[in-house]
């Protein structure tokens, strides 16, 4: 049993935090936002491979 | 007990052997979701643009979730949280997680600012909203399943929460049985119930338009005086 516990994961760490003022957020929640926000803004501008041949 | 069959007065079920709940549905399904809508070969102009591409990436997120949701479910817990390939299958869950719900917020920005609910795509706007609705709780329940001191943190906030609004006894999230119960069979039916129902709404309407679209388009074409497409390949 100790076996099978030291196998596994290791307990959750808190992470990093950043926060401005009253603002506080997770670096893990502040990567996915910002990469959603980059996946938007991209998608509007960057034209679409082999648009212009189609119908 | 009766066989006789008996005449529509309907003219357009004369013929169409529609006089059973049968006929009646497969008249209906016809009528509504013709196969040529449900399976098109050709997408108007317009779709060619990453704004069209997010929401068949959530989709394919969504295939990549029940894939590896399945092959965990077959497994046990036993297996994905001592051994390698155990950890490998339970991280890809959790990433493609994590991309259904980033394709998902992404495809929901891009429909709002084209307010993707014109030309009676109410309905299809409306089941996105539930999907988005049901998929946050269904990842809410898998983090209660992780089994560590962060999923027991989780329970015990929301237990607070699920209690104040009256449901704690009835979605009792310190009950890891039910939880577990709730993500594997409960949620993934009514996850996969609405997408399927969105993506055969979009199918039935068609993509929405960019607002700026030209009248000319095909589809608008067919849509609006449901006249012959003179661009339409000969088959």
């Amino acid at each position: 049993m100790h076996e099978l516990l030291a196998q596994a994961p290791l307990p959750v760490t808190p992470g990093t935090y950043f926060g401005w003022g009253p603002v506080m957020i997770q670096s893990g929640n502040l990567v996915v936002i910002l990469t959603m926000l980059a996946l938007f803004i991209l998608a509007l501008i960057l034209p679409f491979p082999g648009g212009r041949s189609r119908k | 007990m009766s066989t006789v069959k008996e005449s529509s007065p309907d003219p357009e079920l004369a013929g169409t052997g529609a006089y059973t709940w049968t006929g009646k549905s497969r008249q209906w399904f016809l009528r509504h979701l013709p196969p040529e809508k449900l399976l098109p070969e050709d997408q108007p102009s317009y779709v060619a643009s990453w704004a069209y591409v997010f929401g068949m990436g959530a989709v394919a997120g969504l295939i990549f979730i029940i894939g590896s949701g399945v092959v965990l479910s077959l497994n046990g817990p036993q297996w994905y949280h001592v051994s390698s390939l155990g950890h490998f299958t339970n991280s890809v869950h959790l990433w493609s997680v994590e991309l259904f719900f980033m394709f998902m917020v992404v495809h929901l920005w891009i429909k709002f600012w084209m307010a993707a609910w014109r030309g009676g795509r109410l309905l299809t706007w409306i089941t996105g909203m539930l999907a988005f609705l049901v998929s946050i709780v269904t990842a809410f329940t898998g983090y209660l399943l992780q089994t560590n001191f962060d999923s027991q943190w989780i329970a015990f906030e929301a237990k607070d929460a699920l209690n104040a609004v009256g449901i704690g006894a009835w979605f009792n999230v310190a009950n890891l049985g039910q939880i577990f119960m709730w993500h594997i069979m409960l949620l993934p039916l009514a996850v996969g119930a609405v997408v399927a129902l969105h993506v055969v709404l979009v199918r039935a309407h068609g993509v929405v338009p960019p607002l700026d679209a030209a009248a000319t388009d095909a589809q608008l074409r067919d849509s609006t005086a449901g006249a012959q497409d003179p661009e339409a390949k000969p088959s």
